[in-house]
Order: structure tokens, then sequence, then C-alpha cells
């Protein structure tokens, strides 16, 4: 016997939920099953992935930026990293010292950093192509950059320790987001201004779902060039900046 | 030397207080790891149990964990406390409230009447003691029985909230996954959707479109749009028709204000909802969400286990009468329950819990992409959940939330579970099920014809119509 199928099919047409999806008895249909156990298991495997610098440098260098400053947060592994967020946020010691002898000096407007996140293919796919967009952005704004970090078993707020090892005044971090089921590899994007240990996410600005079927590479650079230049100008980001573009005159 | 301590094998392991002989005594959890309070072995974690079974229950009325003079959720549990009710326990050990909980003689009534008397500490500390089999055990002996337009938490029945996310609140994609949820036989708890966007504006207009479609069809449920509870406020107060008002919750004031609430604000909003009386069967107005970890990740834990801080919430949630409360147990990540071990056994421990408070208790079976859980896991803990007379769980399209970005249970789960326990859905809406032609006589699915009149909710040319 065979699953049968539900008479409401086009209403699959309005919603990315899965819905009408048949049934066998009342229990999900075969190919359904398996359909959602593939989705499951790119997920998986997008948070269980390792970064490849050697790939980084290269899609980096294609594209005139790095190679990168190769830096760890305290996290030594990926099990460690997903039960600790708070070593996830702290170099480790060895980057801690690279990342003094690599310091410019008088300091930078923005640091940019590469993190994997929860999900080192959406940093390995599309996080070099955002660090060009926004690094000529950047550039095209006056704004002096300091060495593209790439730091492996990332959390968010790691960007506040590199950033001040750099004397940067604002610090941009491009890393993985969360895997979702239909969305294994989305990168996500912070801004924080005056970057230090201590900083909260409620002084972070976030622009998220950067992938082909999400928010395209190109205007996620165009509003965090926007917002790191608000930032610097304003003094401030997080919740008390928000993306007001079309609001305000040219 | 303390009071507290213990030898296992030939170590001797002593507690600083009782705060510490709590959090040492729960079961192992990466957010007590992560908030360094968790056991630092297993010898000491029984050991510590061994403290706690010895530890007389008055101790909890005279010893608050969180200081009484600075938060106002330590305030409502001691002086909210019933005396006349904790008289039939008040002589017991936490050790021997657990054998008094599994004792024949220890039924419904006698478990509803103990409930105002027990603190949300108490029942934390107990259960603490309980293995998983107790937990189901103790809470499938509780009745809960709540109302709005239906009955909720009778004995032999099981209820789903409909969850019909999407990621922009586009209305035709929410009546899609409205209908085909109702069309699968769930929806009786309530119909409930998370907002992308927490606009007023917005949340009205989600407001507007579940209540029509309920009135339309004359579906004995609720509806809800789960947004902040002072954006329901200024919906109610624009005249939108609202059922129920939603609040995640904490289980400690600091973490209620991070969470942008606190008791009188809750007050308040439940008066606005009672003061609209669209509840036709009872006055149950309020949907609350709690789980272990909140508190840890608001920084407001005060040296308090997760699984203490979330028995406190229930302190919260049953001050307003509610109509539903939920644990979302895998939703807040693996650095609070790593793996399907932890969230099984904190989902067990927060049905249990809430149900020992006198809580109309479901819980959202789920977890997200990074915990170390699958479908297998959530399978085990939604049977296990059912044979402890779980009230509620969720029902999501294929499990697979687009909006929020985790999986929880499916229409396909509920249903799962409705024929291999014998449980039927809320009293009212089985009734209407039948009449729709969704269910027949033996709860099975029945085959729908292609021009059900539920799909006219959501048709492609109805969305046309619209605009």
């Amino acid at each position: 016997m065979t699953a049968r199928p539900d008479p409401w099919a086009d209403l699959r047409s309005l919603t990315r939920a899965r819905i009408a999806l048949g049934r066998a008895g009342g229990s999900l249909p075969t190919a359904e099953w398996l359909g959602f156990s593939a989705a499951h298991a790119a997920a998986r495997d997008a948070v269980w992935a390792e970064l490849d610098l050697d790939r980084l440098d290269a899609d980096l260098g294609a594209r005139g930026l790095g190679p990168s400053l190769r830096l760890a947060s305290q996290a030594p592994d990926r099990a460690t990293y997903l039960r600790r967020p708070d070593l996830g946020r702290r170099l480790d010691a060895a980057s801690a010292a690279r990342l003094a002898a690599a310091a410019p000096a008088g300091g930078c407007d923005v640091a940019l950093l590469v993190g994997d996140g929860l999900s080192a293919g959406a940093a390995q796919g599309h996080a070099p192509a955002l660090a060009a967009a926004l690094a000529a952005r950047l550039r095209a704004r006056g704004l002096a950059l300091g060495p593209v970090a790439a730091v492996r078993q990332a959390r968010v707020a790691v960007q506040d320790p590199v950033g001040q090892a750099l004397g940067a005044r604002a610090a941009v971090v491009l890393l993985g987001e969360r895997p979702g089921l239909g969305a294994p590899e989305s990168l996500g994007a912070y801004l924080v201004l005056g970057p230090r240990p201590g900083r909260t996410d409620a002084e972070r600005n976030c622009v998220s779902n950067v992938r082909p079927e999400g928010m395209p590479v190109e205007g996620a650079a165009d509003l965090l060039a926007w917002l790191t230049g608000e930032a610097l100008w304003r003094g401030l980001s997080g919740v008390g900046l928000k993306d007001e573009r079309g609001l305000l005159g040219p | 030397m303390s009071r507290y301590a213990a030898t296992v094998g030939r170590t001797r392991f002593a507690f600083r207080d009782l705060r510490e002989v709590m959090a040492r005594a729960s079961a192992p959890k990466s957010g007590d790891e992560l908030a360094g309070l968790a056991a630092g072995s297993a010898r000491e974690r029984v050991a510590a149990r061994a403290v706690l079974a010895d530890v007389p229950l008055v101790r909890f009325l005279e010893e608050p964990l969180v200081p009484y003079e600075t938060d106002e959720v330590t305030r409502l549990i001691l002086d909210g406390h019933d005396a006349a009710a904790f008289a039939p326990v008040k002589e017991l050990t936490v050790g021997a409230l657990r054998e008094w909980l599994l004792a024949y003689e220890t039924d419904a009534p006698l478990l509803a009447a103990l409930a105002p008397g027990l603190t949300p500490e108490m029942a934390a500390a107990v259960v603490k003691l309980m293995r998983n089999q107790d937990l189901v055990l103790v809470a499938r002996k509780c009745r809960v029985v709540t109302r709005f337009r239906n009955t909720l938490g009778l004995p032999g029945r099981l209820a789903v909230r409909l969850q019909p996310n999407h990621p922009t609140d586009d209305p035709a994609g929410i009546a899609a996954s409205v209908v085909d949820g109702l069309l699968y036989g769930c929806g009786d708890a309530v119909i409930g959707v998370n907002p992308a966007t927490d606009s007023v504006a917005g949340v009205e207009g989600l407001t507007r479109q579940l209540a029509e479609l309920v009135e339309r069809f004359r579906i004995p449920t609720q509806a809800c749009v789960l947004s902040h509870v002072t954006t329901a406020l200024q919906v109610m107060a624009r005249g939108a028709p609202v059922d129920l008002v939603f609040q995640s919750v904490a289980g400690t004031e600091a973490a209620n204000r991070a969470f942008g609430v606190s008791l009188p604000l809750l007050a308040e909003a439940r008066d606005a909802a009672l003061a609209l009386r669209r509840g036709s069967l009872g006055d149950n107005v309020m949907y609350f969400e709690t789980g272990q970890g909140s508190a840890l990740s608001a920084e407001a834990h005060h040296g308090v286990d997760q699984q203490t801080c979330e028995a406190r919430a229930y302190a919260v949630c049953r001050r307003f009468a509610p109509l539903l409360v939920n644990s979302v147990v895998g939703f807040i990540g693996p650095e609070y329950l790593y793996d399907g071990k932890q969230i099984t056994r904190a989902g067990l421990e927060d049905h249990c819990t809430g149900k020992l408070l006198g809580l109309p208790m479901g819980v959202d079976v789920c977890y997200t992409n990074h915990a170390e859980a699958d479908q297998d896991d959530m399978d085990v803990l939604l049977t296990a959940l059912g044979a402890a007379g779980v009230s509620y769980v969720m029902g999501v399209p294929g499990a697979d939330d687009v909006m929020l970005g985790y999986q929880s249970t499916s229409f396909y789960d509920s249903h799962y579970l409705r024929q291999v326990l014998g449980l039927r859905p809320a009293p009212e809406f089985e009734a209407w099920l039948q009449e729709m032609g969704i269910l027949d006589e033996d709860l099975r699915l029945r085959p729908l014809a292609r021009g059900h009149r539920l799909l006219e909710a959501a048709s492609p040319r109805a969305r046309e119509g619209a605009r």
C-alpha cells in the first residue's frame, strides 16, 4: 500500500512550510521522511564542518584581500565550542601574540574578521565575496582597514578582543549562522563600535541571512558599509542605530 | 562543619548551602556546567542527592534561594504560600515527599489540593530525586483542567497547538499552514502564530485574520499571536479581538526584566484580556512559555541551577491562571541542554514540575541543529510525555519551523501519539473534527475531497481576491 497524497497540494505555492505532504496511514510518506532527513543531515554536517584556511586565503587573494591573519578562540574543538560559548568569544594565547605582532602602528578604522561560527560552509562560501565587497565600500569612504583576521571556533564577540588588539575604531565579523533545515549555509555579519571585551549584544548591529536565496552579498555590503560609516560618525552602534537609509536625505 | 555533607564511597562531600546542594544534585546539564554550578563528579552528584533527600521541606520556606528583599518572584512564592494546603506534607523531607507522591493513595484530588502548598523549590527538589519513570508516573496522576472555548487537560485527551509560522508573516502562507494543521486534526490547544515582527500593526493584522477564521468555521478553539505582552496591550487598546495574551517568562525578577516584563505588567495584560470576555467556556486567558537556561542566558540566575530557576518561572505562571503553559525545552540550544538525553530529562522534569504546581503543562518537544539530537530522540520524549499525560504538544508543518529555524513536533507526530496511546482531542474540538468530516469515529483521518470547505480559507484564488 502506498501513501495517500493530500488534495490541497496547490497550497504549497503559498509557503515554504512543509504542508500537504500526504500520509501513510496518519504518518509521513517515505519520500518526505527521507527529504527531511537529508535537510537535517546537511544542517548537521554544516555545524561540524571545519574552516579550510588555505582555501579561504586563496578565495580572499583572488579578490585582492589577505592572506588572513590566522587566529583561534579558546575553544579547542567543535564539541567544546558548542558547549562553551564563553570560550568562543576569547582568543587563545598564541593568537593574542600573533595579533600583537601584526597590529598596524597607529591602529585602523575597521577590523574585518571571518569566523566559522555555527556553519563553516557559510563562511567558506560567502565570506570572501562579502569581505571584498565591504572592503571596497569602506575604502571608498576613506576608511583604513586592518589585516583580515580568520578565526576558528569563533563566536560573534571574538570581534571584541581582535578589534581591540588591532587598535580598530570598529569591528565587523562575518560568520556562519546556526543552520536551519532549509538553509545550512547562511552568513551573518555583526558590527560593533569601539571593540573591547565586555561589549554586549545590544551594542552590535546584525545583518543576517546572507546567502544566494536570502540577502544578496551586494545588498549586505551596502548596508554594512552604511552602518559602519554611521556608527563611526554618530559614535554609537547597536539598538540605537537603525537602518534609516531612505528616511534621510541623499 | 557544613550542615550539608555526605559520604559516598570513601569520599566526604560538603556543600556550602542549600542552593549549592540543589545545583550539585541536578541531573547533568551543559547549562549548569557553563554556569559553574554542576557537580564535579558523578559521586558528588549522588552525595548531593543524599543530602537533599534529608532536607525537611520547611527549610525551603526558611531559606530562600534567591533573596526575598530583591526579587519579586521570591516574594510571590513566599507571600502566596498556602500553609493549609501544605499541611499534609509539612513534616516530610524531600526524600519522603518523593515516596508520598509515588504512593497508591496519592491521587489526582490529593495532588490538586497539595499544589498551592508546594513552592517551586520544593517541587524542583523532589524532581531532582526522581528518575524518568517517576516523573512520568507522578505527572500522570496530576489533573489540571482549563477552559476558554474548549476544555483542555481531561484524562485520555491530548491537545495540539497549531503553529503556522511564516518567515515574513504572509497572511496567505499562514492560512495555508493553519488549514493543513486543521485537516490533520490539530489546533485544539490554540492556533498560535509566532510573528516575525513585533509591530503593533502586524500583530493586529494577524490577530484579526485568525479571529475571522475561527469565527467563520465556528472552530471551538482559541487563537493567539505570540507577541510581547506590551504589544498585546497596544493591540487590545486598538480593539483587536485578542483571545489569549502570550508572554515568555522566567524564574527571577532580573531575568523577567531582561524579557521586558514584571508581575504588575502581566496582571495588567490579563485584566485587559479578561475585559474582552471572549471565552465561552472559561476565563483562562494567558499563555506562557518558559525554558531551562533563560535565567542564565540573561545572567540573572543568582547561582541557582537552571531546573530550579525553571520551576520558579512556574510560580509566575500560576499567579495568572493560564490556559496553557509550555516549556520550549530544546529550543534554547546545546549550551544549556547538550543532547537528546539532556533534552529528554529536562522535558520530563519541566512537565512533572509544572503539573505538581497545578499548571496546564504542555511541552514543545524540540531541538536545534547544533544540538546532539534528532527525530528519534524527539519520538522517545514525545512518547514518554504522552504516557505522562502531557496536556498538549506543538503541531508544526513537517516538524520544520521555517520562521524560528528549529524542529518541533509535526501534525503527524501528535496523530501518532493519539494512535498509540488512544488519546482523543479536546471534546468540543473532537466533535467539530467529526462534523467537518476530518476524523472518523475511530479518530482516523478520513480521505478528503478536493473541495473540502476548509480549503476555501486558504486557496491561492482566495489570496488573489484578498488583494
